[in-house]
């Protein structure tokens, strides 16, 4: 297994080999799948799209809509505007969506198609809505373009009313439906009201009943997103995916907003629970703290067996970061920390937290590829992989286990049911954790030395 | 109403315009009918289509584990088509696949701005540095066209700087109307370079090439274990398990065999004229299938031994698996299936059907062409559109070293009246009574096929499986075999069966429905009772 990888690291410049990240519209798609009544629409090759919802369908094993405006040559030569306006003609006659979500490729936007422009002079049904992002794949990753599709949103939809609208906006992050559910769980047992914005929750976890519905009852709706622009505040957590569209909504409504990280964790759970807590002066309610108290009550349970144990997690930003803090709190060592997506702010954030808690020779890149980690671990090897499926020939070349977190996950069931978020979504991944570490100590262990008790 | 016109009826003026010539029903067997197949697809219609990079990247250069094929481009396309289409490949002896690997320019907006070349080169020279591969191919995605790097010259600074072979597909995503069109451009690229290339001649008796077959699941295995107990030697395989240092000896091949046409037929052809090497028509999916081919090639070698070996083989491994056919047999008889998929497999997989006594109503392709509906002798009548015309045709001339015909001009005519030699049938000829076909379907489609037919099982691809198992219907992934197979040859039957009747009967199709939406769960006496 990745049996051409040589131990010995060379400077690359130029190639790019077993990369952590993805192009900018996969990620324009699943934040427009969190719109209820939504068609998110692919501008560009038919390729992007079938590749886009192949790969949405293989992480959630569900159904990813989307259309495309299938570019020829002579789109390429003539411009997109025609395609683009037959197939927004076509989506509504035939799927009647409430908002179709254009996004471009790169190749919309090497040949510099003007969306906006195309948009105002289509003809688009009463009462219906088609908004757009830029989402060009030769710039930033698939997390950026799930930023630029909320903003998108954002641009063509937020109002500002006189009145606020007393509620707080909720900015997920580029997290599964589960997590979704656990920030809103978390939220409401905080008394508050709120948006959340995007939520593929009820979309891209629907439930399975015997009849097929192409839009499925989850989704924030038109009306809410239209009210982010007199809510109180937003709470953009994952920062680094949701500050830009949080800045888009502080320029053009005046809505203030807390950057918080992913609340995954026991720092950052606490952070977001009292950035709650003190913006709507709630109390936070025993059943919170008792969830708490739980978790804590496992971490000193189990603090044996995660004690230096190192670890190498990689990924997407804000979720690599939340599973840094908690492998830190657990007492890992997070010897390699990795994303794909170039986010100097990443490196940075990262390496304060190791500093924080004293973990010195570890290291932290953004714009890094698995490659790249692949060949530190040959060079220093790590007792466990966190991250996404793609690390599993990593995994299996040097027997080293690999708990799935993040995204993609492509070989496993149920991931994108269960949070990582939150104390409950901590106490999941503690588990994981553990029991893939467990696991391999008993699989290693001498007959004499096997435990039945641990 | 038939179920054509209820398809359709959903449709307004340019979209019905459109699509009525991508539906037909068979009213009854064997009436020939005309299909609009390999056009441009309708935008906004919900396809599953991918594009041409995904049909040279994807489909056929991908599998060739001793190449690395690096994408030329923004990042997407590489990742996405990393970890191949379950193209199964064995190490090489050092143990190397490049298989595993994902190669990329990852190209960045001032590489848009100022061109890619520079870039591309580096990346090759990392590459050599790196992993020395004796073959780089590079491909192309949509935006490297538009810069206009120029990637063969490229290429040619490679082989000659490196001295390894290095090949070049300008196979952007907007090229053709569908994958169809990268399979054009990978066969061209395959043939101009890499075919014939080795020096070696032919001195093999029973030597064949398996073109269209990609090893997915473990198919090209399966169906190579059968050809060696047979006698057969396999010089080449594209492309599943394959490689350059296989391909490079195509042409010592006696005969080539094709599986899916749709993707490589310009080989088959292409070497025909160039080395004179006759090519059949096979399919090793489905028993009777499987049993037709092998023993079509034992017609064309004409030799006893071979004859008798083939019967051998066969009665073997149909003695092997009897037992488990005809249990399964006997619980999936009289169900009914529908099946989408790419451009050859939905004919292929019908016959596999029928060996279980499934019928299938209704069927299509995603990205084929007139002939795989209709047969290959309509060849002839298709005019080229502006897109097709847009992917080059090679002119071949016969090669003044290698071109040798295995058969004489009479014995080649006498053949052509007993086999499938250099000719296919049309998925056509497989279907009748009622059924519908539909060309490059799309989701409103599949939805109302579904609600019209009601079939009891649905193959297709991953884009529309979830969708169709929320609608109640069983749905299997034909691209991938949902992570299983083999389903070639023999063995592979009954896998196919297996997996076919555990989709069908799996326990959680009995708990939809969840019991109190049928059942009462109060209970009590209204009103004051007897003694009010």
């Amino acid at each position: 297994m990745l049996d051409a990888t040589p131990k010995k690291i060379t400077e690359r410049r130029a190639l790019r080999v077993n990369p952590c990240k993805t192009c900018e519209p996969v990620g324009a798609m699943y934040a427009a799948l969190g719109v209820h009544r939504c068609m998110p629409h692919s501008h560009g090759s038919q390729g992007c799209c079938s590749y886009h919802r192949t790969f949405l369908a293989r992480h959630f094993k569900e159904p990813a809509i989307a259309t495309t405006s299938s570019f020829t040559e002579g789109a390429c030569v003539f411009g997109g505007g025609s395609n683009l306006k037959k197939a927004v003609k076509n989506v509504f006659d035939i799927y009647d969506p409430d908002v179709i979500a254009v996004h471009t490729t790169c190749l919309s936007e090497t040949i510099g198609d003007d969306i906006n422009t195309y948009i105002q002079q289509m003809e688009i049904p009463e009462g219906k809505i088609v908004v757009h992002a830029n989402t060009p794949s030769y710039a930033g990753s698939h997390i950026v373009g799930f930023g630029n599709m909320m903003s998108g949103f954002i641009q063509y939809l937020a109002e500002k009313k006189a009145v606020s609208n007393g509620k707080i906006g909720i900015f997920p992050g580029f997290v599964n439906p589960g997590d979704m559910r656990e920030m809103k769980r978390l939220a409401g047992l905080m008394h508050g009201d709120y948006i959340m914005f995007p939520d593929t929750s009820g979309v891209m976890d629907a439930p399975n009943k015997g009849h097929y519905e192409m839009y499925p009852k989850g989704g924030t709706t038109i009306e809410e997103i239209r009210a982010l622009g007199s809510v109180e505040k937003i709470f953009a957590l994952g920062e680094l995916t949701t500050k830009a569209p949080a800045i888009k909504l502080k320029e053009k409504c005046d809505v203030d907003f807390a950057a918080l990280p992913l609340p995954m964790g026991v720092e950052a759970t606490d952070q977001y629970i009292m950035e709650l807590s003190h913006f709507l002066h709630t109390e936070v309610p025993e059943s919170i703290e008792e969830e708490r108290g739980q978790l804590v009550d496992i971490m000193l349970d189990a603090h044996a067996n995660f004690y230096q144990k190192t670890a190498a997690i990689y990924g997407d930003p804000d979720t690599v970061l939340g599973l840094t803090a908690f492998a830190l709190e657990l007492g890992m060592v997070p010897k390699y920390v990795l994303t794909g997506t170039k986010n100097r702010e990443f490196t940075k954030k990262a390496e304060a937290l190791l500093a924080k808690f004293g973990a010195n020779d570890c290291k932290a890149v953004d714009n890094g590829d698995l490659f790249e980690l692949h060949q530190w671990i040959k060079n220093d090897p790590v007792d466990i992989l966190v991250g996404t499926t793609h690390g599993k020939y990593i995994a299996k070349a040097e027997d080293i286990p690999l708990v799935r977190a993040g995204f993609p996950i492509l070989d496993r069931y149920v991931h994108s049911y269960m949070p990582i978020v939150g104390y409950r979504g901590a106490m999941r991944l503690l588990e994981l954790i553990g029991n893939a570490l467990m696991d391999r100590q008993d699989r290693d262990a001498a007959d004499e030395d096997l435990e039945l008790v641990m | 109403m038939n179920e054509r016109e209820k398809l359709l009826d959903q449709y307004s003026g340019r979209v019905f315009k459109n699509r009525k010539d991508h539906i037909v029903q068979l009213e009854a067997d064997g009436v020939p009918q005309e299909i609009a197949a390999n056009s441009r697809s309708v935008p906004g219609l919900m396809i599953n289509r991918g594009c041409c990079y995904a049909g040279c990247k994807g489909v056929v250069l991908g599998p060739l584990k001793d190449v690395v094929v690096l994408t030329h481009g923004p990042i997407g396309c590489g990742y996405y088509s990393w970890g191949t289409r379950r193209n199964k490949a064995r190490s090489d002896s050092e143990g190397k696949s490049f298989i595993q690997y994902c190669f990329s320019t990852d190209l960045q907006e001032p590489d848009i701005v100022f061109g890619g070349e520079k870039k591309l080169k580096q990346a090759i020279q990392e590459i050599m540095e790196i992993f020395a591969p004796k073959c780089i191919m590079i491909c192309s995605t949509c935006p490297v066209g538009l810069i206009g790097d120029d990637i063969h010259a490229v290429a040619n600074w490679a082989k000659a700087t490196y001295g390894i072979a290095c090949v070049a597909y300008s196979c952007e995503g907007y090229k053709g109307v569908s994958q169809s069109a990268g399979h054009h451009i990978a066969n061209n690229g395959l043939m101009k370079n890499i075919i014939g290339t080795s020096g070696a001649k032919r001195d093999k008796k029973f030597a064949v090439n398996m073109l269209g077959e990609y090893n997915i699941g473990g198919d090209g295995w399966e169906v190579e274990r059968l050809l060696k107990l047979i006698g057969y030697e396999v010089v080449s395989i594209f492309t599943g398990d394959g490689s350059y240092e296989q391909i490079k000896n195509a042409h010592t091949a006696n005969l080539n065999l094709v599986q899916c046409h749709r993707s490589i037929n310009y080989i088959a052809e292409m070497m025909k004229k160039k080395y004179g090497i006759d090519w059949i028509k096979v399919n090793f999916i489905g028993i009777g299938e499987t049993m037709r081919s092998l023993r079509e090639m034992a017609v064309y070698f004409d030799d006893e031994g071979l004859r008798q070996r083939t019967e051998e083989v066969i009665a073997a491994e149909l003695a092997d698996i009897e037992e488990t056919r005809e249990a399964y047999r006997a619980k999936l008889h009289g169900h009914t299936a529908g099946i989408f998929v790419g451009g050859s497999r939905s004919h292929h997989y019908q016959n596999l059907l029928a060996d279980f006594g499934i019928k299938t109503v209704i069927a299509g392709y995603e990205f084929a062409h007139r002939d795989d509906y209709e047969g290959r002798e309509v060849l002839s009548g298709i005019k080229p559109d502006a897109d097709s015309k847009n992917i080059e045709e090679l002119t071949i001339e016969p090669d003044d070293q290698y071109y040798h015909l295995t058969l004489n001009k009479e014995r080649f005519d006498a053949l052509q009246q007993k086999i499938d030699i250099e000719k296919y049938e049309g998925m056509f000829r497989d279907m009748g009574n009622g059924t519908v076909t539909v060309d490059d379907f799309n989701h409103y489609e599949t939805e109302k096929l579904i609600e019209l037919f009601e079939p009891d099982i649905f193959y297709s691809g991953i884009k529309d499986k979830y969708m169709i198992q929320k609608s109640g219907t069983p749905s299997r992934q034909l691209h991938s075999y949902d992570y299983s197979g083999p389903y070639a040859g023999f063995r592979g039957a009954v896998n196919f069966a297996r997996d076919t009747y555990m989709s069908i009967f799996t326990p959680a199709w009995k708990y939809l429905t969840p019991p109190w939406n049928t059942r009462p769960t109060l209970e009590g006496i209204i009103g004051g009772g007897e003694n009010a």
